[in-house]
């Protein structure tokens, strides 16, 4: 018996959970997928917004502003790359240029520190490849870049480090509440707990539902992205937006804290909540979308592409709330939600101590992640040649709280097998590091858990 | 700061070739930087046969051509390194490697030899639209699986892009069990050598489809099936042509890239075209005393060009070394145009003696004279009946052709039949 699970390990359940830590509780993570950072949180621009484009009032820009003044902080304690490059909403209309006043009345309200509106002159000075049509931008310096999949990955770690347990291939099937007690299954096991936080993204309509609270609906919003190789991640400093419609923010620019450069994301309503295929309709919009704000862009430099799934609410807001007894829930975590998520955790903490939680300190708490070090010497041998990741980075990666358990889970962790190769060098000797430090058989390593073996048997032991 | 007289970076047949040219012309003070566990690169892995029929006159599989290296270096005694991977390089030569046994370690070098080799062009760079499953590999990593690890990596597969490892390995799925259902070609010819389409598809009746691609992958956690569309003369996707095919496996051989990160540290002039270092006759780079070899420097077909151009790389090294390389005369730019591709050299010198050009053309042409002019003059010419992109050519041109070159600058062209000469 826990006093909280929180289903769903992505940035916004990790940060809940590492938030929680902070205090007497037993925590218990339950992620569906073998790893963390499975669902929206691996596959997003990686932007924390300075919090000029919600609506004021509204929760998006409260947690917007407030996670983005926190994230600096987070992101040190945790070890992950953050980078304050500040954004840029460029504009090349006389409408759009009224849209960017707008932004900045917006932002200004909404508490964003340092907006200003930048002529023509200004924005070439700042960012020299952005198009010559250009005509004004608003300036946000407080926008930075986070790599989204590590801060969760911290975040779940750190979090595990401090007591939380994290369950993965736990997909909740059902979640029955009797006499205060919530029983959160999988067709193979069951978690007992107080109270439960649903940050199930895409799914936290249906997990609701599933507790009797369903009260909204969340619809995926499909956005494909273009990466491009790390020798052009110097073309723009800046996040680079055009301005907002509808549909979201449009076709971003911006290099990442990695070095690359990042096009995307489109933006199209589906409803499969697992639908993460690449389109060539949306590989020509990203192109269309992201040639018009910036020259030069080098597409040829592509080394990957890739779909993530907004969890859009039907509120127009986030949607977090005390929905029944105990239960909380955080669904239609769209975007802000990445920048949002540090606030987010803290905001549903002060919900709980509301409804009745007691929350005492926890004084053993440390904020920063306990680092597996393995044999000094195998931090020289280099097992990933486009982004030089050694051996022991491998080897931490897998005995590091929460471990990875599969080529993808090391190649988020570690980057081995995220440059311009693709893993094509690099992936058999990882796959021979996974199986010998899991003791497992090649045949059982997967790409991402699942079914998705990289391979089908021993070669004179399979016939088509 | 240890000074070493050469440093070849790359163990692999460029890397070895080299060594064992730069002792035999008389360098003693050499080191190779290998990062793989092994000396001979990639060709451990090409078990199958077809190797040294130029160089060798017999043919070998490629661990016996590696072997044939191998074997000298040890003989010689040249100083190697495994598991040592270069993390930079400067202008000036100084090579920084770090290793499990060493850490980091820079190193100044006298003449630096790039032999890093290429790698395969990945599904991201091909833009294939799709979900991003398991089962997706290139035919060189699917050859490691299969001939090192012993794993089978699907067995039930699609080939895209018949380049020569896409070729082997369908060859090779084949005999391990597996069933190829086709090898898609975007272009209306293959890339590859035309005796492994006879070895490895024809007498496999694996059907090779030229004109067509891959337009969707599908699957969730493995792939299930790819769709596969031909293509109109623009390499666009026809849609009416849509056709699924059912398969565990999507491999692709979809070109080889010049591995020249390091190139790029050391501010190198690159060739567009060819992804490697432009370079003389000596096949030294814009940076002096900085020399490229190899697949790294242009892709070849086949590793026997490979061992000619890293020995000459490796003399040239040596000559270097000890101030004896001779780049007198004019410096002469050579131009492709025509039909041809690219040249290696792309440069040579009017008193530096005979020169093989390498060249690679854009198209297949059938009874075309390759000429090469200085402008005014016809300076040499050859007539072929056959050229492909997928074979590369060479032409010879003697000293005293290069000495009486006018101007400053060749031209390498193709005169298709019937064209005005």
């Amino acid at each position: 018996m826990y006093d909280i699970v929180v289903i769903g390990a992505g940035v916004v359940g990790g940060m809940i959970a590492r938030e929680l830590t902070r205090y007497q509780l037993s925590v218990c993570i339950i992620e569906k997928q073998r790893d963390v950072a499975m669902g929206a949180s691996k596959a997003n621009s990686g932007i924390v917004h300075a919090g000029f484009d919600a609506k004021e009032g509204s929760l998006k820009a409260l947690l917007n502003v407030r996670g983005s003044e926190m994230m600096a902080d987070v992101a040190k304690e945790l070890g992950v790359h953050y980078k304050n490059n500040g954004s840029l909403v460029v504009g090349f209309t006389d409408e759009d240029i009224q849209a960017i006043n707008g932004l900045y009345e917006r932002g200004v309200k909404n508490g964003v520190k340092n907006l200003r509106v930048l002529s023509k002159e200004e924005v070439k000075a700042l960012e020299p490849n952005i198009s010559d049509n250009v005509i004004g931008a608003l300036h946000a310096p407080t926008g930075g870049i986070v790599c989204p999949y590590m801060l969760t990955v911290a975040s779940v770690g750190n979090a595990m480090d401090n007591g939380a347990v994290l369950k993965t291939d736990f997909e909740v099937t059902s979640i029955e509440y009797t006499n205060g007690v919530y029983k959160v299954s999988s067709p193979t096991e069951t978690v007992e707990a107080a109270y439960v936080i649903n940050a199930a993204g895409v799914y936290s309509d249906k997990i609701a539902a599933m507790a009797g609270y369903g009260s909204f609906t969340v619809t995926p919003r499909k956005g494909e992205y273009m990466l491009l190789d790390r020798e052009c991640g110097n073309l723009v400093s800046h996040t680079i937006f055009k301005v907002p419609t509808k549909m979201g923010k449009g076709i971003l620019v911006s290099p990442t804290v990695d070095g690359n450069l990042l096009l995307g994301p489109t933006s199209v309503n589906i409803e499969d909540k697992d639908n993460v295929e690449t389109t060539k309709e949306g590989i020509d919009a990203i192109v269309a979308g992201s040639t018009v704000c910036v020259d030069g862009i080098p597409l040829r430099s592509v080394i990957t592409s890739f779909t993530g799934l907004r969890a859009v609410g039907d509120t127009g807001d986030f949607i977090i709330e005390a929905a029944g007894d105990h239960f909380v829930n955080v669904g239609g975590i769209e975007s802000p939600g990445l920048s949002s998520a540090p606030a987010i955790a803290v905001y549903v903490t002060d919900l709980l101590a509301k409804m009745g939680m007691e929350l005492k300190k926890n004084e053993n708490f440390c904020p920063t992640r306990k680092i597996f070090r393995a044999a000094e010497s195998k931090y020289h041998k280099v097992i990933c040649r486009c982004e030089t990741i050694s051996e022991g980075e491998i080897l931490t990666a897998i005995h590091t709280n929460p471990g990875a358990k599969d080529i993808d889970g090391i190649k988020r962790r570690t980057r081995s097998g995220m440059g311009r190769c693709q893993g094509g060098f690099c992936m058999p000797y990882v796959a021979d590091i996974l199986a010998r430090e899991l003791g497992t058989s090649l045949l059982d390593v997967t790409k991402f858990g699942g079914k998705s073996n990289l391979l089908v048997g021993k070669v004179k032991e399979v016939q088509a | 700061m240890k000074h070493v007289d050469i440093v070849i970076i790359g163990g692999g047949p460029a890397g070895m070739a080299a060594a064992v040219s730069a002792y035999k012309a008389g360098i003693r003070d050499i080191l190779i930087l290998e990062r793989d566990q092994h000396l001979g690169g990639i060709l451990q892995q090409c078990i199958h046969n077809g190797f040294g029929l130029h160089h060798f006159g017999e043919e070998l599989t490629g661990p016996e051509y590696a072997w044939r290296y191998e074997e000298e270096v040890q003989k010689l005694n040249i100083p190697y390194k495994l598991g040592a991977m270069v993390t930079d390089l400067t202008a000036d030569r100084k090579v920084t490697y770090i290793s499990e046994e060493d850490g980091e370690v820079t190193l100044d070098a006298g003449a630096v030899i790039l032999a890093m080799g290429c790698r395969e062009r990945s599904r991201g760079a091909l833009n294939i639209p799709g979900v991003r499953p398991a089962g997706i590999y290139t035919a060189g990593t699917a050859q490691r699986f299969v001939n090192i690890k012993g794993y089978m990596p699907g067995k039930n597969i699609v080939i895209l892009g018949s380049g020569d490892i896409g070729l082997i390995m369908a060859r090779r799925m084949t005999l391990e069990g597996a069933k190829v259902q086709a090898v898609c070609e975007l272009m209306p010819y293959s890339g590859g050598l035309n005796r492994n389409i006879v070895q490895c598809l024809n007498d496999f009746n694996i059907p090779l489809r030229l004109s067509h691609t891959v337009v969707q992958i599908h699957g969730k956690d493995r792939v299930t099936g790819v769709t596969i569309a031909k293509v109109d003369e623009n390499r666009q996707p026809i849609e009416s042509t849509r056709e699924f095919i059912e398969c565990d496996t999507l491999l692709l051989s979809c070109g080889l890239l010049p591995e020249n990160e390091l190139t790029k540290c050391a501010g190198i002039t690159l060739d567009r075209v060819t992804g490697g270092a432009v370079c003389d006759s000596y096949r030294q780079t814009s940076a002096k005393g900085i020399f490229s070899c190899g697949n790294v420097l242009h892709v070849h077909d086949l590793v026997d060009f490979v061992s000619e151009e890293a020995e000459l790389a490796g003399a040239s090294a040596a000559a270097y070394v000890r101030g004896e390389l001779s780049t007198n005369g004019r410096v002469i730019a050579v131009n492709p145009t025509g039909g041809v591709r690219y040249t290696v050299p792309q440069m040579l010198y009017t008193e530096g003696g005979d020169v093989k050009l390498f060249f690679r053309v854009a198209d297949i042409y059938n009874n075309v004279t390759v000429r090469v002019s200085d402008g005014n003059n016809i300076i040499f010419e050859k007539k072929r009946k056959k050229v492909a992109p997928g074979e590369m050519e060479s032409i010879a041109l003697k000293a005293d052709i290069l000495k009486n070159i006018n101007g400053d600058n060749i031209t390498v062209t193709l005169i298709k039949e019937g064209e005005k000469a």
